[in-house]
Formats: structure tokens, sequence, C-alpha cells
């Protein structure tokens, strides 16, 4: 999937690339799934279950629906942490990683390391689960062509909003979760998304109250928390996960 | 595509709206504690027996939680005055913002658990520990270090003590609250523990260069790599210092007690 953009890539400057990334994600959904369909044409075995996945759970093409209660909120973490994972991929890869000071690229280091064990952990959770294939979210893909990962601000900017955006995610959930092990789990996460928005917020923020400055933290003390639908609807507005994701059917308050 | 007006749109309003309605948090909270007091008073009937008996799945987590914030607050209160922290530094203002914090958290606990009609004293504290530490004396050589290292031994229980009594809180409307104070909690140990020079998360069950002996109970059990079943060392390419750190762990209201009892008097 990432062939079409890679020829934008070629083809424009960022402001070109940007506005025909849109073009290609508003024009470009059949065509899309068209192109995963003859991937897989390739292989007949994988043919036969992607072609399951893209048909049932990704619904109307390319949309995603993560489903309903305990298994629904999991794989709504799991699309999270593939975003992040993602992320992090991409600026391993990038210019400003290659020549990032030494704490700084600990620090990126780290956090991809944690968002990948993230990731594979609710995916191999999430697969032990008796889901019916037609139900399991896919592997996302991801278009980060809006992100000059060669840049400073871009990447330490996106960072410390993915890694916000953790913390009010998985604290807006708890509330959502039935069963006790799950909750644990999730708490478990939340904190250390709560370390890396610190230490990414520190180390790029001018301000040394900003590791929980008083754009994150209430009056009251209280840390960021968002219902998923808002999160998910915010997520879905930057274009970075390729797929549009569907929260209608997560548990409410 | 302009980035910062991209960025902007991410964390707009959808993750951030949730200010003003946090701002009713604290009415929320204190009016649902009460109507909980209420429905424990049957005919009026009731006696202090009762209010504890309805209110106690979630009185005891908050109550503990309300001895921690007590204990922090004081904490940076004490170290705010004692004149060891350089004054102007990066450092203060840290400890000022954290200080903050941690006040707020003292008032929501006791409204909560005023209107439950529960105990609300702070208990005693010493920072010394006995006579181990002397963090706010000006005239001790090692008053700064101490105080870095106790505010890190205090921010980690913080994280790991709230954690483990998010399954007591479950279905009550403290929940989320206590989630929320529990990631700010985090917020702070990692600036904290990179203010020591250490890595912002925790690794293995170390607890890191410059700490007293004494503070290891807070880190036992962090090495844990095994999650829901599954040893990540063995479904990921990664070797146990990743894993430990992708993964705080909870620990006991027991434990969260006795680390706290060291400094209580």
């Amino acid at each position: 999937m990432k062939k079409p953009q890679t020829q934008n890539d070629q083809q424009s400057s960022d402001l070109q690339m940007a506005n025909s990334r849109r073009r290609f994600l508003k024009t470009g959904g059949l065509l899309l799934a068209g192109t995963s369909v003859l991937m897989y044409a390739c292989e007949p075995e994988a043919l036969m279950d992607e072609n399951l996945n893209v048909a049932d759970a990704r619904g109307s093409k390319n949309t995603v629906n993560l489903g309903k209660g305990d298994v629904g909120i999991l794989n709504y973490a799991y699309v999270l942490e593939q975003l992040e994972a993602a992320f992090y991929t991409h600026v391993m890869d990038g210019a400003y990683f290659a020549g990032a000071i030494a704490s700084e690229r600990k620090i990126l280091e780290d956090l991809y390391n944690h968002e990948v064990i993230h990731r594979e952990f609710f995916k191999t959770a999430l697969d032990s689960m008796n889901i019916p294939n037609g139900r399991k979210i896919p592997e996302l893909q991801f278009d980060f062509s809006a992100v000059d990962f060669s840049s400073r601000d871009a990447v330490l900017q996106t960072s410390i909003v993915l890694e916000d955006t953790g913390v009010s995610a998985y604290n807006g959930a708890g509330d959502l979760i039935e069963n006790t092990a799950y909750l644990l789990i999730a708490g478990k996460i939340v904190s250390v998304e709560a370390r890396h928005a610190a230490a990414v917020r520190s180390i790029y923020l001018d301000d040394p109250t900003a590791f929980a400055g008083d754009d994150v933290v209430d009056q009251n003390g209280l840390d960021l928390a968002s219902d998923p639908r808002d999160v998910i609807s915010t997520v879905n507005s930057t274009g970075f996960i390729v797929e549009k994701i569907v929260a209608s059917a997560l548990p409410k308050k | 595509m302009n980035i910062i007006k991209f960025l902007d749109g991410f964390a707009s309003e959808n993750l951030t709206s949730r200010l003003s309605s946090r701002k009713n948090m604290l009415e929320t909270m204190g009016s649902l504690g009460k109507k909980a007091a209420i429905a424990a008073i049957p005919f009026g009937l009731a006696t202090g027996k009762t209010y504890a008996q309805n209110l106690k799945k979630h009185e005891a987590p908050l109550q503990l939680a309300l001895t921690l914030e007590y204990l922090e607050a004081e904490f940076y209160m004490k170290s705010l005055e004692s004149g060891v922290i350089p004054g102007g530094s990066r450092a203060e203002k840290i400890y000022m913002q954290i200080s903050k914090h941690e006040d707020a958290h003292v008032a929501l606990l006791k409204s909560v658990l005023a209107d439950a009609g529960a105990d609300i004293d702070s208990p005693e504290f010493d920072f010394t520990a006995g006579g181990a530490f002397d963090p706010f004396n000006p005239e001790n050589p090692d008053a700064y270090a101490q105080l870095l290292a106790l505010a890190q031994a205090f921010e980690d229980t913080g994280v790991r003590a709230y954690k483990g009594q998010a399954g007591n809180l479950q279905g009550t409307p403290y929940l989320e609250p206590a989630l929320q104070i529990h990631s700010v909690e985090a917020r702070h140990a990692s600036e904290i523990r990179r203010l020591r020079g250490l890595d912002g998360w925790i690794t293995l069950n170390n607890r890191g260069e410059g700490m007293p002996a004494a503070t290891q109970p807070v880190y036992d059990g962090e090495e844990n790599v095994t999650q829901a079943g599954l040893d990540l060392t063995m479904i990921t390419a990664f070797g146990d210092v990743a894993v430990s750190q992708s993964f705080d762990e909870p620990i006991s209201g027991d434990t969260a007690v006795a680390i706290a009892s060291l400094f209580i008097v």
C-alpha cells in the first residue's frame, strides 16, 4: 500500500504532496481496496484469509469497526498503539533521528521500543481471544506524508500530541471497561504513556512546567481524559491512518 | 501543509474540552458523595457504621490516596520552604508545579471523603524516616540529593499505588478522576527521574543511581515481563529491559501503606 504514496513523495514538493495526498485519500478509497486485493491476488492463500478481513472487519471497503464491549476497547487500544508504533518506526528511519543529540535519540528509541511492544501485546492478546476472523482488527496502513521526519519540530510536536492523546484515551476508556484484568492492563500502559508525554514535553517545550503543564492538567490536578469517539474522530481527521476507524459501537458511559 | 495548524487540529477541543467539564468534577464528586451518604441513612436510623459499610468499596482506596497525597503535598511544601533548592532554578519550578498538583489532589480527595463522613485528618509525617535523611536542612550537603531521591520514591510509589486501587474503584464515579491523578503522578515521576539523570521510565526493578537502599520496595516487582499470561520477551523482538519499561506494575494497598509508613510518625 505504500507504493502510491512513495510515488507522490518523489514527484512533489511537500505542499503539493499534501494536496495530492488529500485528493488521493478522497478519491482513492476504492483504488486502495482494489490495490490490496490485487496484491493479495499474487498469493492465493493470502487471498482467502485476507479477503475475509477486507470484506468483513473493514465493512465497506476501507473502514475498520472497533466493535463493542471490552473487545471493542481492546481494539481501540490496539489501533492507537499501532498508530504510535508506526509513527516511531518512521522516526527511526528519518533524518532528524539520525542526527539528533544522544539524549533525544535515547528517548525516541525507547519510545519506539515501548510502543512496538504495546502493539505486539495487543495483537497477540486479541489473536488469542477467539474473535471471528471478520471482526479482527487488521494491521492498519499509515500515511505520515504530512510529517517531515527530518524536522525536530515536526517529530517532537507530533510525538507530544500522540503521547498526550494516549494518556487522554486510556484515562477516558477506564470507565468503559468491564473486565478488571483489562482495566489493570490499561493502567499499566497509561502511566508509561504519561512518562513518555512528560519526557518529550520536557525536552521540547520551552517551559520547565511543561512535563505536566497547565494545558494538560487542570486546576483539580487532573490529567486529560477523552471519550473514545472524540479521540477516534480526531485521529480520523489527521489522515495518519489510511482506513477510517469506526467507534460507534463502543460502550458509552 | 502547515504542521503547527495540523497539530493544533489534532490537539484541539476534542482533547481539551473536558477541561471545562472537569471543572465540574469537584462538584460532581462531592454531590455523588452526598447522595451515597444520604442513601446510606435509610429512615434516619443510620449510624456511623452504616456509612462505613455503604462507602466501604471506594472509601478505603480513597483514604489511601489521600494519605499519599498528604505525604507528597507536605513534602513539596517543605522542600520549597527549606532553602535547599536553588532559587529560580529549573528544579524549583518543577517542584512548584508538582506542589500545586499535590495540593489540588489533597483538596479534591478531602472534599469527597468529607462528604462521605470519612476521616480526613492528615497523618503526622517525619521526612527524616527516623533519622535516615535530613532533606530540609540547608546545612546538610546531601540535602538536595535527598530531596530529589525522596521525590522520585514518592512519585513512583504514587503511580503504583493508584494503579493498585483501580480495580477497587471500578464501577464508582471515582475511577476516572483516580486515573486522571494516576497519570499526573506518572508525569511527575518521569520529570523527577530525568532531573536526577535517569530515564523517565523504570527498568526492571532498578531503583536507579543514587537511590537509597531503603527505597527498593518501591521498585520490587517492576521487573515483570508477563502481561495477561503472555511473556512479552517471547512474543516480541525485545528483551526484559525494554519490556519491563513498557508496563508499570501496581502495588497492593498494604505495600503502599508500608512504604508510606516509613515517613509517618
